[in-house]
This record gives C-alpha cells, structure tokens and sequence, in this order.
C-alpha cells in the first residue's frame, strides 16, 4: 500500500481549500491573504481580460452571517465611489455557495511597508492628507471605516493611496439616493436587521481603535471613532523621519484626545490642518506664540527675506561708493 | 502666492528700502517722506509689471533682464526730474532702481505660483 507523501498531501489540502468558481467569468490565479471573514486571490476576469482581487467567504456557514457582512462590505464599497477608495466591480455566490466580491486588484505597497522607503516627512503627510480625503469622503456618504490602519492603506506605484478593508464599517446614515449594487444577495443583504454590531461587541485593531470603540459603546460611534485612529496612523507615520514638528505632533494628539469631544469634528478638519502645516500656515491644533509665529513666518518666506538683505547689502555697497 | 502679488509685495517692500536709503544724502534728507512714498509706488508698479511678464514668459534670463529694464526705465523717471537744487541725481537714483527689477526679476521667475504650464512632450 503507497502512503500519500506529506507534501502530496499539503497540495491536496491547499487545493480543496481553493473556492469552486466554475460559472463565473474569474480564474484564480494565487491567494493573496486571509482576513477575519475569508480570502483574497488575485484572480483573471476572463470577459474583461484584467486582473481582479476576489475576496471570497472562506466556507459556506448556516447562519448566513458572514455572507450578509462580506456583501454588505460590497454595497458599501460600491456606495463609496473615490479615488482614494478601491472599487468594487461584481458580486456574487459561487457555485459552492460561498459569497464573494471582485475588487480593483491594487499593485502597490501597504503603508506599513512603504514609510521604510519615505523617509520626508512631508512625502508621507502628503500620503496621509489623501488618506483624510478618502475617509472624509466616506464620512460625507455616511459610512464610518472602523479599522482604520497602515495595514489597510495601500500606496500605488504613482503615489495612489486607497482605503481598503471595509468588512467592518458602520453605516450611520443612508445617504439620499442609494447606491445601485448588482445582484439579489446584495439587496437581500442590505434589507437584513443583522447587519448591525451589537452594543459591547469590539471591532477593531487595538492601538489604533477609539476608546469608546474598545470600550464596545457601537451606538456611540461617530467621524471621530475614525479620527481617532487617523490620528493613530498620523503617529505611526511620524516614526523614523527625525525630530517631528511640534504642530504635527500637536495634530496627532488632538486627533487621539480620550474625549471625542476634543478631537477633530470630521477628518476634512484634520486633513486641513495638514494641509495648513505644508503650506507653512498655523494649525488649529497649535497655538502659537510670538516668537514662534515669527519663525514660522520666517522661514515661509525665507528667500523674499534673503533677496532683500542681499538689497540692502549692495544698496550700502553703492552708498558707500558714491560716497568716496 | 501668485507672481503678480509676489512682485507686487517684494517690489513695494525694496521700494520703502530704496527710499529709506535717501536719509543718507543729506541734500535731499528732507523730503525724506515723499521719496519713500515714492519709491515705494515706484517699486509697486516694477513689481506688478515684472510679475505680469513672469506669468507670461517662463525664461530666467529674459525675467532678469525684463526687471533691469523695467527697474531703471521707472527709476529714470524719477531722475529725470530735477531736484530742489535744480541737480539729477541719474546714478543714485537709476543704479538702486535696476538693482530692485532685477531682484524682482529674479524673484518671480524662480517662485510665485501662476506661470505657464510647461508643453507636453509628444
């Protein structure tokens, strides 16, 4: 009797484990990680000719739980249309019953990885300035990340950043017209009470989640649950890039004041005090004082400072040669 | 800060210099006011003009070179008219003048926002 080897074995295993999905227009190509509800492959769309990322329910379950949770990542997705935030394409149940979305396939780095490389500090404030546009925007269309973290960041090879990972939003308000998602499950999906997060349950990455979100208070949730780990993120940027500007740090503790209430009100209100610091304008977060407005001033407009003491220099050069 | 306003605010804050400088000829010490008001105007209408060429032409040597001509054409202005001695002072007046345009000139060519996009490479 041959005994199957232990690496025969594993592939078998690993095949088995591969989602079914003959009738669709997807080939897998390789997996690409693993979350807390299923898998993601890069995948071929054989109609389109293009590479996709499937984000696929690990098993099929009797609840139906966790297929109404990945569709609804899919509806909010497609509800959030920004060029920070990455598109969903189709959704849909394979033929083993699994639920699955296709996604925009994002080549890039994860931004975890990426501020090994960039090392200026205003290159990575920049990145983050898009960051708060894509989370404003979703705020704007009422929908609140709730995991926001450099892991979930992805930069592109031409600086595109995109906001991924949204398996645990919170809606907290249905904007005025709906956005269209195809297929049945989705609409099925989005009429289920079950979509909500019971008040006490934690969602989230500890040191980047809000304390009223670690404390389990989900009704209590607002932009600022978001802000709060904007500003998490903000800190995490600031780490290896030299001394940090006092108003960016000011910017990151006031996004991770305990008391929401202390905090930005949305992440545009962050996003601008980012923009305020460079253009080398004062922050809301950073009350200056005089002499440190007059540094600030002057090394904003420190070449109008020095073409006019290099007047002043010739200007008395000439005064002293019309003298003689 | 666009380039127009960039000339308008260096040209104006070297024309109040150009003309505080005016205390050290002694002759003229005591119309002191009127030539820092002066100059200053002087060094506004340099600076609007310089930076309006600096929107228009995205070159750093004809930027210079437009501010020196633009400098000592108004400075020649001013010194073409006698002073209360019935003397011109060319020299003093016209040399501090080219010296501010080119300044300027420089200034708006290489900053200010509001030039003239580059053309696309085909």
């Amino acid at each position: 009797m041959n005994w199957l080897s232990d690496d025969a074995i594993s592939r078998l295993q690993a095949a088995s484990a591969l989602p079914d999905l003959a009738g669709t227009r997807y080939r897998i190509i390789h997996r690409i990680g693993s979350g807390g509800m299923g898998a993601v492959y890069l995948a071929e769309d054989a109609v389109l000719e293009r590479r996709v990322a499937l984000k696929i329910l690990d098993l099929p379950e009797d609840s139906g739980e966790l297929a109404t949770r990945l569709l609804r990542e899919a509806q909010i997705l497609a509800r959030l249309e920004h060029p920070g935030i990455v598109p969903v394409h189709d959704a849909g149940t394979l033929s083993d019953g699994r639920v699955f979305y296709a996604m925009k396939f994002v080549e890039g780095q994860r931004l975890d990885r990426l501020i090994v490389s960039v090392g200026a500090l205003s290159d990575r404030l920049r990145v983050f300035q898009r960051i708060c546009d894509a989370v404003a925007f979703a705020h704007a269309r009422g929908i609140l990340h709730r995991d926001l973290k450099p892991d979930n960041i992805m930069v592109g090879p031409f600086g595109e950043v995109l906001v991924m990972d949204w398996g645990i939003a919170k809606i907290l308000h249905q904007p005025a017209a709906p956005a269209a998602i195809s297929g049945d499950e989705a609409r099925d999906a989005i009429s289920r009470d079950t979509l909500k997060t019971g008040h006490g349950t934690i969602l989230g990455t500890p040191g980047y989640m809000a304390p009223e979100q670690a404390r389990g208070e989900v009704e209590n949730l607002d932009e600022r649950a978001d802000v709060y780990s904007l500003g998490a993120i903000l800190q995490f940027l600031l780490i290896g890039c030299g001394a940090t500007p006092r108003p960016v740090a000011a910017i990151a503790l006031k996004a991770m004041a305990e008391d929401p209430a202390g905090r930005y009100a949305s992440a545009s209100e962050m996003g601008q005090d980012i923009a305020r610091f460079l253009d080398g304008l004062p922050v809301s977060a950073y009350p200056e004082t005089i002499l440190r407005k007059a540094v600030r001033w002057g090394s904003r407009y420190q070449l109008a400072i020095v073409l006019v003491l290099t007047y002043l220099v010739l200007r008395i050069v000439l005064l002293m040669w019309f003298r003689r | 800060m666009n380039k127009i306003v960039y000339g308008l605010i260096l040209g104006g804050i070297l024309g109040i210099f150009d003309g505080l400088t005016a205390w050290f000829t002694p002759a003229v010490r005591s119309q002191l006011l009127g030539i820092v008001v002066g100059s200053t105007f002087k060094g506004v209408i340099a600076g609007v003009l310089i930076g309006f060429f600096a929107r228009k032409v995205n070159s750093l040597p004809l930027g210079v070179l437009f501010g020196l001509g633009v400098g000592l054409l108004l400075a020649f202005g001013v010194a073409a008219m006698p002073s209360a001695t019935g003397e011109h002072y060319y020299l003093q007046i016209m040399l501090p003048g080219g010296l501010v345009g080119l300044i300027v000139g420089y200034a708006t060519q290489r900053y200010g926002s509001g030039g003239l996009a580059p053309s696309p490479r085909t």
